[in-house]
């Protein structure tokens, strides 16, 4: 049983990505003889390399991937670092759920917030500024990155912090941070020393994601980052998207460096984790009981709080784009209208619908598939090893944009491509991940007595999954559904390149509409990509409280 | 009188880890109506001697020896057929379940099929627990006595053949201890059930059980 699982899921996440790999490599060395390319030589390389603008969009790359994980990090080590207090109590619970928040619809709110003429400067114009027109500045989409780095920081924090916060309970951190208290260490050193060392190991994947993210996303990059040159996942989506076909074989080439780059940057940071390990160690024995307290408390607030607020205000400038009716320059309000929502009311409800069925459909099945992994585990009594964990992250580390290709290519030449199935199956594949690793902490840590108890009562293991297993879960499960229709809402890539056009989602809309005028409609598209997710969020804590709860009582 | 072969009987049976022998090859009879008094330090394998009768051990053991209850062997039976009610410390009450749900979860579907049969047979039980109108309350809501009792009696309504005890007053207080050791003697008596108790605390030895098995760590 478990090994017939542990092939179905390995054949689904790892299939698609050596299959697409495949499809990259061979037109990178110049092989796809439907665009007669019969030849395998180095000719693709040589034009890569000659095309201006590779070094910079490369470079543009991998220095927003990293420097976004390393800002993300060190904000949500801020916050955790020390005791708690009221404040990084409330920061803590307001970022969590903006996990949910797709990169898209944050990414959208965060330039209509910033941009020259959006809402944070018409809030502080003329009267602080002195600007009765927008200046003329290129940010979002600045050359630096700049923009992008900010985009991607908002977005991984409420992610990092919500990884962290699950873990701290596994290591027992309140416990070590008691201990090396009452050894005299002020209570952030003692964070630092007690628990972070601990804490970054269980961190690694995630952060590795975040990494791989940083550096290959394509939709953060094409609302946030430059343009002249974008960075290198836009650039290789330009070239696959090219209507001069001879650019594929340029795209499949530059796919294979993004992914270089990808593990190129992992490699950067395991150095430096490396060498600041070595730097820890000195500093854990040299027995300092106070390195800054009162320093990294405030930074932690410093970081933060600005951080939150400005994703609030993202959103908030979401909601009031989508009902705005005239909004001059500099006024810092609009003339409320629901123009918006009354004309394009019927595409965005079937964008809407195409958006939620997919989500329901791949989480439901990602679900069932986990349930049936984690329960076989749990009855062979071997939890999942390295390489499980290694075959659920491949999707998460290899760059969508490395592989999706190749998978496209062969829905294509299946005549499977465009079908809603062929994108459901898409999502899935990084739906399945999420979902499996929200979920087998809680499942594999479930108390197993209660199965004990219940084997000793007569019951069959099928009566002891529905009846004993799956209630005493169900806050887990409803949260892993709701991580998973997050997931699914927020995909992209998946749904350009497997959809053909024919499959329309609030993403996929509402990258489309960021590169046309229609402010009020992207509006009104990315923010009802946000409310999916962060119901599904709501209704998963809801229903995932005992009756109890639910009446107040516990 | 008991008849012969009736009760649980361990013959030459040793659990060992890692190649380590838990205890000595151990070699016991619990009549039906008996209890045994299960003691020996930490490590030395007692829990895990429950959990080899009661089917459960983790597959890490191996085990040696056999196992009998009322004449049938234990060894290739699965857990859930041997009829061996098992108590851990904890009451492990389901939280989903009310505490009357939780009771007929261990009644037996095939014994009590129409939903009268099943109220009425947990009326009868909460009354046998003192908790009468408690069947519609939440676990959680109970103390710490009140649910050691219903944990005691779900397994008693799933009609075992044997029970085996695992520390089952350790969270409570000496008061409450004292009730509970009263209660199980009056209900395994009644029931004329076998039963193996793994305690540390001599007062629950001398008022419950008709022998001691000590176990002695090989190492």
């Amino acid at each position: 049983m478990r090994l017939i699982l542990a092939g179905i899921i390995s054949t689904l996440l790892l299939l698609p990505v050596a299959m697409g790999l495949l499809g990259v490599l061979l037109p990178a060395f110049g092989y796809l003889p439907v665009l007669g390319g019969e030849q395998v030589s180095l000719d693709v390389w040589r034009a890569l390399l000659a095309e201006p603008g590779l070094l910079h969009a490369s470079l543009l790359s991998l220095r927003t991937g990293l420097a976004s994980t390393l800002l993300s990090l060190i904000f949500i080590l801020l916050l955790l670092a020390g005791g708690e207090t009221w404040l990084k109590r409330r920061l803590q619970a307001l970022l969590s759920p903006l996990v949910a928040v797709p990169h898209i619809a944050l990414a959208v709110g965060l330039a209509f917030l910033l941009m020259p003429s959006g809402w944070l400067a018409r809030l502080g114009s003329p009267w602080l500024t002195g600007w009765a027109r927008p200046l003329d500045w290129a940010f979002p989409n600045d050359g630096n990155g700049l923009a992008l780095i900010l985009g991607l920081v908002v977005k991984e924090v409420p992610f990092l912090l919500l990884v962290a916060l699950a873990a701290l309970p596994q290591i027992e951190a309140e416990k070590r941070l008691a201990m090396a208290r009452s050894l005299g260490y002020r209570p952030a050193t003692a964070w630092i020393k007690a628990v972070l060392p601990d804490l970054t190991r269980r961190l690694r994947l995630p952060v590795f994601a975040v990494i791989a993210y940083g550096v290959a996303n394509v939709e953060m990059a094409i609302i946030l980052g430059p343009s002249t040159p974008p960075t290198l996942a836009v650039l290789i989506v330009e070239w696959f998207q090219d209507p001069d076909l001879s650019r594929r074989f340029l795209g499949s080439a530059a796919a294979l460096l993004l992914l270089s780059l990808v593990l190129l940057a992992l490699l950067i940071w395991q150095l430096a984790a490396h060498g600041l390990a070595k730097v820890w160690l000195w500093l854990g024995a040299g027995g300092h009981r106070d390195l800054g307290e009162r320093g990294l408390s405030l930074a932690a607030l410093l970081v933060n709080g600005p951080l939150a607020a400005l994703t609030l205000l993202a959103l908030l400038s979401l909601l009031l784009w989508s009902f705005a009716g005239l909004w001059r320059f500099p006024e810092a309000f609009p003339a409320f209208s629901l123009d918006t929502w009354e004309r394009h009311a019927k595409d965005l409800l079937a964008s809407s619908l195409t958006t939620v069925t997919l989500a329901l459909a791949s989480s439901g099945l990602a679900l069932t598939l986990s349930v049936l992994a984690l329960e076989a585990s749990s009855r062979d009594q071997r939890p999942p090893g390295r390489g499980s964990l290694l075959v659920l992250a491949t999707p998460l580390l290899v760059p969508q944009i490395a592989f999706l290709f190749g998978v496209a290519v062969s829905a294509a030449e299946s005549g499977l491509i465009g079908a809603w199935t062929t994108v459901l199956w898409g999502h899935l594949l990084f739906v399945l991940p999420y979902v499996y690793l929200a979920l087998s902490g809680p499942y594999l840590g479930l108390d197993p007595r209660y199965a004990a108890m219940a084997r000793s009562l007569g019951k069959s293991p099928l009566t002891i999954l529905l009846k004993v297993k799956l209630p005493l879960l169900r806050r887990a499960l409803l949260t892993a559904a709701a991580i998973g229709v997050a997931v699914s809402v927020a995909l992209y890539l998946p749904t350009l390149l497997l959809g053909g056009g024919r499959v329309l989602t609030l993403a996929s809309e509402a990258v489309t509409l960021s590169s046309g005028g229609d402010r009020r409609l992207l509006a009104a598209t990315a923010l009802a990509q946000a409310v999916i997710p962060l119901l599904a969020l709501l209704l998963a804590t809801w229903f995932g409280r005992t009756k109890l709860e639910r009446r107040g009582m516990r | 009188m008991t008849e012969p072969g009736y009760g649980l009987s361990l013959k030459r049976l040793s659990l060992s880890i890692a190649g380590t022998q838990l205890f000595p090859p151990l070699t016991c009879r619990v009549a039906a109506g008996e209890v045994v008094a299960v003691t020996g330090p930490s490590g030395s394998g007692k829990s895990s001697l429950l959990l080899a009768i009661a089917g459960l051990l983790p597959r890490a053991f191996q085990m040696q020896g056999e196992i009998s209850l009322n004449g049938r062997s234990l060894l290739e039976m699965a857990a859930e057929a041997r009829r061996v009610g098992l108590i851990f410390q904890d009451p492990l009450l389901l939280p989903h379940l009310t505490v009357g749900q939780n009771l007929a979860f261990g009644l037996s579907r095939e014994e009590y099929r129409s939903r009268d049969a099943r109220r009425q047979r947990i009326e009868a039980a909460l009354r046998e627990i003192q908790l009468e109108g408690f069947a519609d309350r939440d676990p959680t809501t109970l103390s710490g006595g009140q649910r050691a009792r219903v944990a005691l009696m779900r397994s008693l309504l799933a009609e075992p053949d044997a029970v085996l005890l695992d520390e089952p007053f350790v969270s409570l207080d000496p008061m409450l201890r004292r009730d509970m050791r009263l209660l199980l003697g009056q209900l395994l008596r009644a029931r004329g059930l076998p039963a193996l108790l793994v305690t540390h605390d001599q007062e629950d030895a001398e008022a419950l059980a008709n022998q001691t098995l000590s176990l002695i760590c090989h190492s």
